[in-house]
């Protein structure tokens, strides 16, 4: 009697798992590598796949105004519920202002934003060397805090699943039935 | 009477003749302007130098001994991030310490009608030298007139980025020059 989220609901979480498996360690390898042609090349795709996670939220924001989840487990403590809420707004709130800062700091260092080279963002600060490396540093440490609230994220799924057996997880896994 | 009037007509000719034969010589460097353009994964990005000397002898009305010469300091690039920057100077781009100079010496200047000219020369880069042509405009107001023009070279005909870098689909091939060159005049010599 498990209570699934919506398909499109499933789709966009596992979409958007994916994204941000790929461009966390591809931000940090990238950072430190040599000038190349790579480096210039790899620097794009983040900033493609930065871009496109920020339309994808924006998605599952609407899908998600427009849709209730199921409800959490009965007999959850208050304090889990209250947890859960929070970690799940921070993500949404991460995944949103990690690419926007992202996006500023490329600006500021002088770099448009060229979806997958096809459509310009606008340059919403002017270039500016001391507001590019500050924004670096805010992209950098909100990049990891929304990569441990990531890790906190799964740990609390398979505690779910795991150890309270309860269908938390199920309900979001891309296989199963949908009603 | 007369004779006063011929007087007149004599200075006002005196006064105008010269006016026609101005030779603007005098390069303003620090109000002229030196930048290009291009692509870097269909980014666009802008850059500068900041340092380049120029002789430049321009007569409207003489436009045969028109000639400019202009010498550009490689190393005082501006390529619009500092990471590159410190890499265009080096072997498999600009080479700066074997070339530490860019070089533009006219050939020919013809017009086109109005303020508008076609410039042909040689610009020579990382020793290669090759034929360019470009468009300007002459805007004279006083003694002071401005050239503007901008033409497109590709990087690649002065083995500008060798090696992995020329590789056009990272940092494209053409590159677009853009020039402003704010110049003085001063009577010319007979």
């Amino acid at each position: 009697m498990t209570q699934r989220y919506t398909l499109t609901a499933i789709s966009l979480h596992w979409l958007m798992a994916v994204l941000l498996f790929g461009i966390f360690p591809l931000g940090i390898y990238m950072h430190d590598l040599p000038l190349s042609p790579a480096k210039l090349q790899l620097y794009s795709y983040h900033k493609w796949i930065g871009v496109t996670v920020f339309m994808l939220v924006l998605l599952r924001l609407l899908w998600r105004a427009t849709h209730k989840p199921p409800p959490l487990p009965f007999g959850m403590p208050r304090w889990q519920e209250w947890a859960s809420g929070a970690v799940h707004a921070l993500l949404y709130l991460l995944m949103l202002v990690v690419p926007v800062s992202g996006w500023l700091m490329s600006s500021a260092k002088g770099f448009k934003t060229v979806w997958f080279g096809i459509v310009a963002l606008p340059d919403l600060v002017a270039k500016d060397k001391a507001l590019g490396e500050w924004l670096g540093e805010v992209h950098e440490v909100l990049s990891f805090t929304l990569a441990l609230l990531i890790v906190l994220h799964v740990a609390a799924a398979l505690k779910h699943h795991f150890l309270e057996r309860d269908d938390v997880l199920r309900r979001m896994l891309p296989w199963g039935d949908f009603k | 009477m007369n004779g006063l009037r011929c007087l007149l007509v004599a200075g006002l000719l005196c006064a105008v003749t010269p006016v026609s034969a101005l030779e603007f010589n005098q390069v303003q460097t620090d109000e002229s302007r030196l930048a290009f353009a291009y692509e870097q994964m269909s980014v666009p990005m802008d850059g500068r130098f900041s340092k380049f000397k120029a002789q430049l002898a321009f007569d409207p009305a003489r436009l045969a001994k028109a000639s400019a010469r202009i010498e550009v300091d490689v190393a005082s690039i501006d390529t619009g991030s500092t990471e590159a920057d410190a890499e265009v100077v080096g072997k498999a781009w600009f080479d700066a310490k074997r070339f530490p100079s860019v070089s533009f010496v006219s050939s020919a200047i013809r017009a086109l009608g109005g303020n508008r000219y076609e410039a042909s020369g040689k610009l020579s880069i990382k020793g290669k030298t090759r034929d360019v042509v470009t468009p300007v405009t002459f805007q004279p107001s006083g003694n002071k007139g401005i050239f503007e023009g901008s033409f497109t070279i590709r990087r690649l005909d002065y083995a500008i980025g060798e090696g992995i870098w020329a590789d056009v689909s990272a940092v494209a091939d053409e590159v677009k020059i853009k020039f402003r060159i704010v110049v003085y005049a001063a009577p010319a010599k007979k």
